[in-house]
């Protein structure tokens, strides 16, 4: 039963994909032949039906990461023909569908490749470093309750909708991946821009980019040598321009730091 | 079993300020001897788990994604309702109670929906001085729209992504709580038992889903804000990972499960494109502020549609039918969720439903581009249009969309009383994963409300009456009830792995949701519910005979995990179908055939089902036992809801 498109065309592809069984193992790029692939499949749907017939087999199926398959929970990943997400711009690879690709097409895929994105199995990588960056300062100090009514901080449209632009990132790690420092500027410059842009966030500007840069370093993200890649690959659109809105912050902090440890 | 809502007495709207007040309070400096556990980092549980932090409890949080900022509360786009009336339109407390509350189909407690009204309010208010950005007026101040064919704008909003918006200050919150070492997160982690030790809950037992250790965890209360069931149905909008299992392991522990069979289906979600189909796609439902529902008139013009003869556009004017707009005159095609659902099936089952597979209806825009302009169309849906050409390769600009109802939220949970607790003492169920406020139907932009309400805002009180009276003792995982549910979790891990037949965990996923769907989805009957449960015993046999899981406990194993959820999904299944079947009336998202009145609109039957229906487990092979919370109410009138 073919939705859509009754008379779409089946495919027939090579897959390379890399498996590697776990952190202390190295791995390797394994070819598949995939048969009979529906053009309105999405490609985690694809890989769905691969696991199948390797699983039937007895075969390990190929572990990727995956959850909402609607694009925003940032889950999924994967290097398509060394691409971020694959082939087509502002798209995470759950929302990629097969009608992207050609029969008889080659398909290599591979995890994130970062030294702070280690390998756990096959394509799923380590991420946990975003978060050990958010908690170094992405967030304003307020506890649960005795907050002013909403209304009280007025914030000009503009600077909302720019505020939210930045505030989109879906963590998902594409800026890293595509870039060929492995830099995750565009991560965290998402973040803080976001936050220094409203007032909520403007009282712990200087300490939150001083102490999230510190934690994106000790992390080992690769310095950011201003290719764009991070943006260009970007599934939800970040803007180069939160980077140097963070390199401002960042040397203002610097020069007038109220990092007291 | 006598069930105690433990509602506070008095007028409804006193009672929970009067319950605040009288709660026990854990001093201070003594909070930091109570440890709590998590279990789940969506809205419920990373609200809930932060502010237990920031009160000075010892927090332990897991999830089974690889960050908390994964859950699948991210995915909601419409909005949050709070009853703040900034837009001066006859809004109050009471009147998103009564509506939340109506909406529910009467099959929710007062006293609960009340409180949730009340504190809506704070919920805006917590999450701007976050940083989160709502949409805004050019005065600056907060922007709200009418969701859901509610009559007041009350839903504030974050362009399409609220959920994620939100979650993204939930987790900044548990974040900061994280760094001052108050929580301590578990991702990549799943719970697969409960430990109850001399009648309390007092721990869980976990899969590390990277090394497969298995680990117990102590704790003086157990939190479960681990979400829906809707994955029961296989295809859902839930997330791939959504899953009952930390539920269910705590039902057959003795935790009741209260009104299963409440299901909700949601009108707009784009059709299901083959037999590869892993999950479906939601679109916000505003699509209906704009959108017009039809099929063609005739089952012949339907045909030529679905073999691709013609096209939706060469159906004259004459030859459509717009049937929400014919059957229900006053709200059209903004009718409730679980209306519009049933109307697509109904003339989907006519045969007058599109696309190849028939199983479709139109959402058309011509209307609405012809009278507002396609930019103005664009800027209000152009992130859900281009979402829609993105999984079907079709322009919703220039032909009708094609939707069709999907599996959305489950209603159904986890018995809880006014404390959110249990009938385990100790163990409590926030979010989704209760049962507690919208009764048999959820109205749009009130789950996010839920959530938020139950973790910042009344868990972090009724926590503490519990705690205060129970010594700060800790229990050691050493302790025999953690070895035997470490066993029990071990025992199950080797069945599965052991059994090495022929048919995937995902292939039997497929086969009981089709099933569900067939005989429990958007409208049941008595026969087809008999049949459905046989159906599903024989399934779960033939699982335990024939599933096959391969690689070991101590790895990262994706079909490992999926066969511990299946398993329990499996189980789950049936009591739904056995709810289904008590509940011999039409109420919210349970739809039975039985029960209608003439115009073959949900008949309710308030003088014999106006109760909870709480499910105890009985043990394998047995039959469960229902327990009735029975629902008084004291201050709305229970009226047939109708949209004519």
């Amino acid at each position: 039963m073919a939705g859509n498109n009754p008379n779409a065309k089946l495919m027939n592809l090579t897959l390379k994909v890399w498996r590697q069984r776990n952190m202390n193992t190295p791995g390797q790029l394994v070819t598949y032949p995939v048969k009979n692939i529906s053009p309105d499949m999405s490609f985690l749907e694809m890989l769905d039906v691969v696991n199948e017939e390797l699983l039937i087999k007895g075969e390990d199926p190929i572990a990727f990461d995956h959850d909402c398959r609607e694009g925003i929970c940032g889950m999924c990943s994967l290097f398509i023909n060394g691409r971020a997400h694959g082939p087509e711009r502002g798209t995470t690879t759950c929302q990629l569908h097969m009608r992207s690709f050609k029969d008889n097409d080659t398909i290599t895929i591979e995890p994130w490749r970062a030294a702070a994105f280690p390998v756990y199995k096959d394509l799923i990588v380590d991420r946990s470093a975003f978060d050990r960056i958010q908690q170094a300062g992405g967030y304003v100090s307020v506890n649960t309750g005795g907050v002013p009514d909403a209304n009280e901080i007025p914030i000009p449209k503009t600077i909302a909708d720019k505020a939210f632009d930045a505030a989109t990132c879906i963590g998902c790690g594409a800026c890293v991946a595509a870039c060929k420092n492995a830099s995750a500027m565009l991560f965290v410059s998402a973040k803080v821009s976001q936050l220094a842009m409203l007032p909520q966030g403007k009282v712990e500007r200087k300490t939150r980019v001083e102490n999230m840069v510190a934690q994106m370093d000790i992390e080992g993200f690769g310095a950011c040598s201003n290719t764009g890649a991070c943006a260009a690959e970007c599934p939800v659109g970040i803007s180069l321009e939160n980077i140097a809105i963070m390199n401002r912050e960042y040397i203002s902090a610097k020069a007038t730091s109220e990092n007291v440890a | 079993m006598i069930l105690d809502s433990k509602i506070p007495e008095g007028p409804l709207a006193e009672k929970w300020d009067k319950h605040k007040f009288n709660v026990k309070l854990v001093n201070p400096a003594n909070k930091r001897k109570y440890d709590i556990i998590v279990v789940g980092t969506g809205l419920a549980g990373a609200s809930a788990a932060a502010t237990f932090g920031e009160l000075g409890y010892n927090v332990k949080a897991f999830c089974y994604q690889d960050s908390p900022r994964r859950a699948h509360s991210i995915a909601a786009q419409g909005g949050i309702n709070a009853a703040k009336n900034y837009q001066n339109d006859g809004d109050s407390i009471f009147r998103l109670f009564y509506d939340t509350i109506k909406g529910g189909d009467y099959r929710a407690r007062e006293a609960n929906v009340y409180r949730l009204a009340q504190v809506s309010v704070n919920i805006i208010d917590q999450c701007v001085a976050q940083g989160v950005p709502f949409a805004r007026e050019y005065g600056g101040l907060l922007a709200n729209r009418s969701f859901g064919g509610a009559q007041v704008s009350r839903t504030f909003y974050a362009r399409g992504q609220t959920g994620q918006q939100l979650l993204l200050g939930a987790y900044s919150a548990l974040n900061r709580q994280i760094a001052y070492g108050k929580v301590k997160m578990y991702p990549r982690t799943e719970m697969l038992d409960l430990v109850m030790v001399d009648g309390k809950a007092r721990g869980i037992v976990t899969r590390n889903l990277i090394t497969g250790k298995v680990e117990s965890h102590s704790a003086h209360a157990v939190v479960l804000a681990t979400g829906g069931y809707g994955n029961v149905f296989f295809l859902s909008t839930n997330a791939m990972g959504s899953n009952t299992t930390a539920a269910w392991r705590a039902h057959r522990r003795g935790a009741l499960f209260a009104n299963p069979c409440y299901t909700q289906i949601h009108p707009t979600c784009i059709p299901v494109s083959g037999s590869h189909q892993s999950k479906l796609t939601l679109m916000s439902e505003s699509l209906r502020n704009d959108g017009r529902v039809w099929v063609p008139k005739t089952i012949e013009l339907a045909k030529k549609l679905q073999t691709g003869e013609i096209k939706a556009s060469d159906i004259a004017e004459a030859d459509r039918d717009y049937y929400l707009e014919r059957k229900y005159p006053a709200f059209g095609n903004l009718v409730p969720r679980d209306v519009a659902s049933r109307n697509a099936k109904l003339v989907c089952d006519e045969g007058r439903g599109v696309g190849s597979s028939g199983l479709a209806v139109y959402l058309d825009f011509a209307d609405a581009i012809k009278r507002d302009g396609l930019s103005a169309i664009s800027a209000k849906y152009g992130n859900l249009f281009d979402m829609y050409a993105k999984i079907t390769d079709e322009n919703p600009y220039e032909s009708p969309m094609r939707i069709y109802p999907a599996v959305h939220y489950t209603m159904g949970g986890l018995w809880v009383d006014y404390n959110l607790m249990t009938n385990l003492p100790g163990l409590y169920a926030t979010g989704e994963c209760n049962f507690s406020d919208h009764g048999a139907n959820r109205l749009g932009a009130s789950a996010l409300m839920q959530g938020l309400a139950d973790g910042y805002f009344v868990i972090p009180y009724t926590i503490g009456n519990y705690l205060a009276e129970m010594p700060a003792t800790k229990v050691s995982t050493d302790h025999p009830a953690f070895k035997e549910a470490e066993q029990n979790v071990m025992a199950i891990t080797n069945k599965l792995l052991s059994i090495n037949g022929t048919r995937t965990v995902d292939d039997f996923h497929k086969a009981l949701g089709q099933i569900m769907w067939d005989y429990c989805g958007m409208a049941r009957n008595a026969e087809g519910l008999k049949f459905a449960k046989q159906e599903i015993k024989k399934l779960r046999a033939e699982f335990w005979r024939d599933v096959k899981v391969i690689g070991v406990n101590e790895e990262l194993n994706m079909t490992l995990e999926k066969a511990h959820r299946v398993a329990d999904f499996l189980e789950l299944g049936e009591l739904m179908v056995d709810d289904a079947l008590n509940r011999n009336e039409s109420c919210g998202g349970h739809f039975r055939e039985e029960s209608q009145t003439p115009e073959n609109e949900a008949l309710r039957d308030d003088e014999n089902y106006a109760y909870v229906a709480a499910w105890q487990y009985a043990g394998e092979g047995q039959e469960p036992i229902l327990h009735k919370e029975e629902l008084k109410f004291e201050n709305v009138k229970l009226t047939q809801r109708s949209y004519k």
